[in-house]
């Protein structure tokens, strides 16, 4: 086996998996991408690294250089992606976080030494999406590479998940993942469009509408700008929400098949199955879905082990997308 | 034809709705759910529906967990027994 010169080579290029044994219906096949396999444990490594390495071919970082600091909101995975990249070129993270995350989001930024800054709950990502630029409006110094509206987040899916997909699953004929940036439904969504028009984009999203108690009003929502930029309304084929209790029978079901994955894994696969159920008569399907990442942020939940009814309800005040 | 459908109201609409999370009105499409709502409780004007009636920007409507955006937006037919959810557009990531 060869070796690697450093663990950022070895993000992206994940491994998919066909778990059609859970399928709903014998006329659609299931594959899952098991993002949780990337060095920090999420699809967000992705992203991660090609913003960083992005902001260092515009000049915006410097690497090798001291005291050079950015600032990111993030719900944990582009935060922890963010922060093994950091860790590694050397430069200092801050990441603003939801007070409502699960406690090992938390634990992993602390061991790749980034600085969290916690924002509201009750307002969600959007309260620290709006906290970030803030701070970075206050710190031109500081560099603020921003998920939301980068276009390195969509591109990376382009160029990298899309092509892996294809390579590995060509009779695709369904995309599914969640909506969180909208940047993997997007760039992932696009590349495979362009090989086959007929390939449908599934966006899967949490209630999370409902918990947000602490907006003030809709008019705190938050649509990504990449999101409007590139068109999404017209890319995605279908939006669904996926409940918490739908979330965790689903990552119950993908351990049938040894799959340990997360939550929003979950949720996805709930609308994978939303899709198979509903195909036509006589239509054969190839559904791929995102595992966006594997189960071990979520043990503390007891997701696998624990009263379905009370981890539901534990689901429902925690941010997991 | 018109039929009871039941809507569930997110945390940040309940206080215009007397504190109700769950409301029912009579409606045919998604289009009349919302004017039904609007007419019910004007305090919701503005944050469901713009001027020109079009459905606005930060309000995502479902009808039985899918998004109406994506069936056949404020024309999307109710039947009887469907659920209605309404939620702000919030980020994930």
């Amino acid at each position: 086996m060869a070796s690697h010169r450093s663990i950022l080579d070895l993000v992206g290029n994940t491994p998919l998996v066909e778990v059609s044994e859970l399928s709903p219906n014998p006329a659609a096949r299931l594959f899952v991408k098991l993002e949780g396999q990337n060095p920090s444990g999420s699809v967000k490594d992705r992203v991660a690294l090609a913003m960083v390495e992005d902001a260092e071919k515009a000049g915006l970082l410097r690497p090798g250089e001291p005291g050079q600091v950015l600032i990111e909101p993030s719900s944990g995975n582009t935060g922890i992606g963010l922060a093994l990249v950091c860790r590694v070129k050397g430069y200092h993270l801050k990441v603003v976080l939801p007070s409502n995350v699960s406690p090992e989001r938390r634990q992993l930024l602390e061991v790749w030494g980034a600085e969290i800054i916690e924002s509201p709950g009750g307002e969600g990502s959007n309260g620290a999406v709006r906290m970030a630029r803030d701070i970075a409006a206050d710190h031109a110094e500081w560099v603020f590479l921003y998920q939301y509206a980068n276009p390195a987040n969509p591109r990376v899916h382009y160029e990298q998940t899309g092509p892996e997909i294809w390579r590995d699953c060509p009779e695709v004929t369904h995309f599914v993942a969640g909506l969180g940036t909208s940047g993997t439904l997007l760039g992932t969504g696009r590349y495979l469009k362009e090989r086959n028009p007929s390939v449908q984009i599934w966006a899967v999203e949490p209630p999370a509408g409902e918990i947000v108690d602490g907006l003030r009003s809709l008019d705190d929502g938050f649509i990504p700008p990449i999101f409007d930029e590139l068109g999404g309304a017209a890319m995605l084929d279908r939006k669904t929400v996926v409940r918490p209790r739908e979330s965790v029978e689903w990552v119950r079901r993908l351990a049938d098949s040894g799959v340990f994955a997360g939550l929003s894994s979950g949720a996805a696969m709930a609308g994978a199955a939303r899709c198979a159920v509903q195909l036509p008569p006589g239509a054969q399907a190839a559904i791929v879905v995102v595992c966006a990442d594997a189960g071990w942020k979520y043990l503390s939940s007891g997701a696998w082990t624990g009263d379905i009814d009370e981890v539901a309800e534990r689901a429902r005040s925690t941010i997991y997308f | 034809m018109a039929v009871a459908v039941d809507v569930r109201l997110p945390t940040v609409l309940r206080s215009q709705a007397g504190g109700q999370s769950i409301v029912t009105v009579k409606a045919s499409t998604i289009g009349d759910v919302l004017r039904e709502l609007v007419s019910e409780f004007p305090g919701m004007s503005g944050q469901l529906l713009n001027d020109d009636g079009s459905l606005h920007r930060f309000v995502n409507v479902y009808v039985n967990d899918d998004d109406v955006r994506y069936l056949e937006s404020l024309e999307t037919p109710v039947r009887e027994g469907d659920e209605v959810s309404l939620l702000p557009a919030v980020a994930g990531g």
